[in-house]
């Protein structure tokens, strides 16, 4: 089974809360989830809806057909009742002719007598009711949700109540059953990349608000006292940078998140990092601009402004993470490579990544291994500590202030000597370009991921995509192998260096190559084509600010690939 | 007698940043600290090329963000000795936001700001301070825009030490840095200093005819603080303008000292289950 639910509203209709215990409900009855968010730039009015997707198998995208709409406002009938199946159910305070399963949910009414604001907790109940769950599980969600409000815990179980059994029993889903020894979590990708960060030991967080990027800062901040670290919201980007530099200088694990023109506030400070050879992890979170943009909604379109990013020339790393449970993964990694390599490590997400939520395979924390290289006493030799001693590989011991007994260290933002001091001698400026350089030549041998293939050897058309749109292209890659076509799929993760053997593989092979971005000027192929000389010509590509579904991806290659001939 | 001055310098004969090197160093030997126990964040411009002029711990940035490296400096280690230390133009003009922020902050630092009263490193033209109707280069008709009043601004921002020395007066100096040093605060120092190379106005003479040591001060009351920041022309007032204690930056960050420095911890990926259960 897979089925498509969409709850709408306006903003301030408390969507947010509602989408959260039903989805937690969902989970807990042991279903595969993906959740979706597409909301307005605005705190009250205007039309926001969330979709939660379930099936018993895994579920890695948003799906446009829906089985069930649930209606807080008349909004929501009119946008979205041409998306309704025909079997499919409304939920709404009123019936609508025509529609066969149009179930009445008298929310305002039933709530008004108990606790007006409980109006969507007779809602959930409804819902459960039509579609067959019990209420064991939503009630223990309602509780932990409220957890220290007696009152609103006892309105809303009631009210719960109430909406259940106001209406009758459409469908008959019943807990799902996976193996009980396969634990599961259910978080966003904004959760998931501060969850990665503050296992992997981050001690300092800087950040100034800005939409979609706020849930890792929430995430941290709510999290700091118990992880013993310190979340600082900063005057503006570059205070956040510049505050996160100076904590790993000092011998932390330093992290800013931002979206695209935070970035671009932070640029110099990027710049700082790969001069001074200050590690540091940056999780940009992309939305739609250029400006301000479309401040809640997603986009792939910073990939060339980031990997571009800040003036001159130095190493840094771009990790573009596939999903929630990768966001996890690929955080950790990046703050043992900006310390390896003591360079900026950039997390290129966004917002549909950011804000969707999804069930993961239980984190095994034990598994994990944080690698800070660092430097204490001069053992070695009496001299003079050199910060950027010219080794073999370009990386240079690190040590921080307090670490040497009787030394000092010295960072510098200018062309520096060993010890760090201001230099414009010729062989030291083109020894520090190469020692730097040199790390990053280190870093493409020793831990750079090489893209991932999905798919048969033998392929009439291969897709190629980045970083969050991974769950729909696959979705799309699937159906359209279930529909006789020979296709494959190649998920880029490390984006910037580029690994390149895999492509080089494939582009010497008579294969034809679509690239999938959400971005209008195709990005990813821009930088294959500048890094590979690889020309491609079939782009499928969407900027309208809202994400991929699998079924859309499958459309758009047959009408746009395999039938226009 | 651990901190030394280094023979090679980039600053012009005569510049004011000698004798503040001078008296920074003194004021360290003095203080009996070591290399571990203090650490400078500096700016752009030539005031900020002090670390690689005075061997210290040292973080020669970008202009203008002098200040906030050192509130992470501050949260990974409490225990080591804070200096901003940077010019006019990089501390009141390119990086006014963190000034004003940090000051509501109370983060606790000393700020050296080297107040000459023009860009020296870009080569003369106007800054914050400039008085009005100084003609530069770029300003050939004059400075039109009013001079910032740094010690007005910190008042009303949240410094909890607001004081103003000159580098003419080596004894003042060293007595408002070892105070500023004892501050547990922001702890602002308006250090007046002659460009000799591009200021041809504010000169040693001028500012030495001119300094006047503070006397029947209150340095408690904001108020006449305030007003004693005002005087500025024939008569500039130097000392401690004001002095007050309130909870400092890391003083809001209490958890962070049940354990190891955030700089000597160990990290045990392991430790963290308890994390996940708000995800199940």
């Amino acid at each position: 089974m897979d089925y498509n639910i969409l709850i709408g509203g306006e903003a301030g209709q408390g969507l947010k809360t509602t989408a959260y215990l039903l989805g937690k409900t969902i989970f807990r009855n042991k279903y595969h989830i993906f959740t979706t968010k597409d909301y307005m730039s605005r705190v009250r009015g205007g039309h926001n809806f969330i979709k939660i997707r379930f099936s018993d198998e895994e579920v890695k995208g948003p799906k446009d057909d829906l089985d069930l709409i649930m209606a807080l406002n008349e909004e929501t009938i009119e946008n979205h009742l041409g998306d309704l199946k025909n079997e499919g159910i409304l939920l709404a305070e009123r019936e609508v002719e025509d529609i066969k399963n149009s179930v009445l949910v008298r929310a305002k009414e039933i709530a008004k007598e108990i606790n007006s604001k409980g109006v969507n907790s007779v809602f959930i109940g409804a819902f459960l009711q039509t579609i067959g769950f019990d209420l064991i599980e939503a009630k223990k969600v309602i509780d932990e949700y409220f957890a220290g409000d007696k009152n609103k815990v006892e309105d809303n179980l009631l009210l719960l109540e109430k909406g259940y059994k106001s209406c009758e029993r459409i469908e008959n889903m019943e807990m799902n059953e996976f193996d009980e020894s396969e634990e599961r979590l259910y978080l966003d990708g904004n959760q998931a990349v501060g969850l990665g960060a503050a296992s992997a030991g981050v001690s300092f967080y800087a950040a100034y608000p800005m939409s979609p990027s706020t849930g890792i800062l929430n995430y941290l901040a709510t999290h700091q006292k118990r992880l013993s670290i310190a979340v600082e919201q900063a005057e503006d980007e570059l205070g956040a940078i510049n505050m996160a530099l100076g904590a790993a200088y000092g011998g932390g694990r330093a992290m800013v998140g931002t979206s695209g023109g935070g970035f671009a506030l932070m640029n110099e400070g990027l710049g700082m990092s790969g001069v001074g050879e200050i590690p540091l992890v940056i999780a940009e979170v992309q939305r739609p601009g250029p400006a301000t943009g479309l401040p809640t909604r997603t986009s792939q379109g910073d990939l060339n402004f980031v990997i571009n990013s800040s003036q001159g020339e130095f190493p840094m790393m771009v990790i573009a993470p596939k999903d929630q449970e990768d966001a996890f993964y690929q955080t950790f990694r990046a703050h043992n490579l900006a310390e390896k390599y003591q360079i900026p490590v950039i997390i290129l997400s966004d917002q549909f990544l950011a804000d969707s939520s999804s069930d993961i395979k239980k984190i095994n924390l034990d598994k994990l291994e944080v690698k800070r290289n660092l430097y204490f006493n001069s053992e070695e030799n009496e001299d003079e500590y050199k910060r950027y001693k010219l080794t073999a590989d370009g990386i240079s011991p690190r040590a921080y202030p307090g670490s040497l007994e009787n030394d000092t260290i010295l960072v510098d933002s200018h062309e520096h000597n060993e010890y760090g001091r201001v230099t414009e001698d010729i062989e030291l400026r083109n020894e520090m370009i190469n020692k730097r350089e040199n790390k990053l030549n280190k870093l493409i041998d020793e831990d750079l991921k090489e893209a991932e293939y999905y798919g048969e050897k033998d392929i009439d058309y291969l897709l190629i995509g980045w970083g969050s749109t991974y769950g729909p292209i696959l979705e799309a890659t699937n159906k359209l192998i279930n529909n006789g076509i020979k296709v494959g799929f190649l998920s880029f993760n490390d984006i910037w260096p580029l690994p390149k053997t895999k492509l080089k593989n494939w582009a010497e092979k008579d294969v034809k190559k679509i690239v999938i971005e959400n971005n209008a000027k195709s990005q990813f192929s821009r930088l294959i084509g500048s890094e590979l000389q690889i020309k491609i010509k079939n782009k499928i590509l969407k900027y309208s600010g809202r994400p991929f579904s699998g079924d859309e991806i499958y459309e758009r290659i047959m009408d746009e690939v395999v039938n226009d001939v | 007698m651990m901190f030394k001055e280094r023979e090679i310098t980039s600053w012009c004969p005569g510049c004011g940043n000698f004798p503040l090197r001078k008296t920074l160093k003194e004021s360290f030997n003095k203080m009996n600290l070591s290399y571990k126990d203090v650490v400078m964040f500096t700016g752009i411009g030539q005031a900020a090329k002090m670390p690689h002029f005075l061997k210290i711990n040292g973080y020669n940035g970008l202009h203008g963000r002098a200040i906030p490296p050192a509130v992470g400096m501050r949260i990974v280690n409490p225990e080591i000795k804070v200096i901003v230390e940077s010019g006019d133009g990089c501390s009141y003009g390119e990086g006014g936001n963190h000034f004003l922020h940090n000051m509501r902050r109370n983060l606790d630092i000393v700020h050296l700001a080297h107040n000459n009263q023009i860009y020296g490193l870009t080569k003369g033209q106007a800054s914050p301070t400039s008085g009005t109707d100084m003609r530069t280069d770029v300003q050939p008709e004059g400075v039109t825009a009013q001079p910032l009043n740094p010690l007005r601004i910190a008042l009303s921002s949240g410094a909890t030490f607001v004081a103003r020395s000159f580098v003419g007066d080596r004894e003042h100096l060293a007595k408002m840095i070892e105070k500023a040093f004892k501050h547990r605060g922001y702890a602002l120092v308006d250090v007046l200093q002659p460009c000799v190379s591009f200021n041809k106005i504010n000169t040693y003479k001028w500012y030495s005819e001119r300094v006047k040591k503070l006397d029947n001060h209150d340095k408690n009351d904001i108020e006449a603080a305030f007003s004693k920041a005002g005087i500025w022309g024939d008569e500039i007032p130097i000392g401690v303008f004001y002095e007050d204690e309130r909870e400092i930056f890391r003083d809001h960050f209490p958890w962070l000292d049940n354990d190891e420095i955030i700089s000597n911890r160990e990290i045990d990926p392991s430790n963290m289950e308890d994390l996940l259960t708000e995800f199940q």
